[in-house]
């Protein structure tokens, strides 16, 4: 089995709204320090290992699927994981 | 003249639009589920608002994955009116016949409630009826109608006269350039986040959405006009 997390934020050049809420929230919680806040999403994909290459078909599922690459951008890691 | 009104799976606008071209414009028109792949019956294809497929993954992004979209794709080249109202829009987007995408409103609420909207552009099949510079109040209903797009696009969209409708009472949701509601650059297909169908008789309100369906009609009856 293997395991695919692939972490969705919104590209840099668009504004976060909710990114923007949540820092200043902690600006007036006095966590001055924080520079920047980006609100993303989180994805575990538990896949069959039949050998295949998984980098192309992790990207399909993310721009097919999982992304809107007009806004957002990705990034993943594939990890071997125990049968259940 | 026919109009088909898709129906995915958790839209709720569908009876709206129903009503507001049957009851109200006296024309003809169908429910037309999902997972149909041949709309050449129909001559305008409307794409109801609500939460289609309970906008998991991101507003509209499991309904461009639906077998009706081949027809809606297949009717857009061929030319014929699309409108997308609300999610409609979204789905416009994430199927590509539409540029740009949505992010959350800037407020992070849900809004709904009246708006004004402006008619930048009326020489379009879909606002043919209005005056240009006309004001209109028409109902939004949308948590993620905060339409985006990057700056190349966006001074596109101006060039073409593709910006159809602007927030002109202030911006409800951040959208780029006030946006509201935009055309195809062919013209044919257009996006909005006001709900022209809930504007569309006097009893909801405002009768200011319903040039619209007038004009999608009045633009279809004069290219048929040989043929009637």
């Amino acid at each position: 089995m293997k395991k695919a997390n692939v972490y969705v934020t919104l590209r840099e050049s668009v504004i976060d709204p909710q990114g923007t809420a949540a820092i200043n929230v902690l600006h007036a919680k006095g966590h001055d320090n924080v520079k920047d806040v980006r609100i993303g999403k989180y994805i575990e994909l538990t896949i069959d290992d039949t050998g295949q290459d998984l980098d192309t078909a992790v990207r399909e599922m993310c721009e097919k699927l999982f992304v809107n690459t007009n806004v957002e951008d990705y990034r993943y890691e594939v990890l071997e994981v125990e049968e259940a | 003249m026919k109009f088909a009104v898709i129906q995915f799976p958790g839209a709720s606008c569908d009876l709206d639009l129903y009503h507001a071209v049957t009851d109200v414009l006296g024309e003809k028109a169908e429910y037309v589920p999902h997972h149909e792949t041949d709309l050449s019956a129909y001559d305008a294809i409307l794409l109801p608002g609500g939460a289609s497929y309970g906008d998991a993954v991101r507003a509209g992004a499991l309904a461009r994955t639906a077998p009706v979209m081949e027809g809606i794709i297949g009717a857009a080249k061929d030319g014929k009116p699309v409108l997308g109202v609300g999610n409609g829009f979204q789905v416009l987007t994430e199927a590509g016949l539409l540029p740009g995408a949505f992010l959350k409103n800037r407020d992070q609420k849900f809004i709904c409630r009246t708006v004004k909207i402006q008619v930048v552009n009326n020489r379009t099949m879909f606002t043919n009826e209005y005056t240009e510079g006309e004001d209109l109040e028409i109902p939004i209903a949308h948590g993620e109608g905060n339409f985006y797009c990057d700056e190349e696009t966006y001074s596109r969209l101006k060039e073409n006269n593709q910006i159809v409708f602007v927030y002109s009472d202030g911006n409800p949701n951040g959208s780029v350039g006030d946006i509201a509601g935009l055309v195809s650059e062919k013209g044919n297909v257009l996006g909005m986040m006001p709900h022209p169908e809930r504007a569309a008789e006097s009893i909801l309100g405002s009768e200011d959405g319903l040039n619209v369906f007038k004009s999608i009609v009045k633009e279809w009856r004069e290219s048929h006009a040989n043929q009637a």
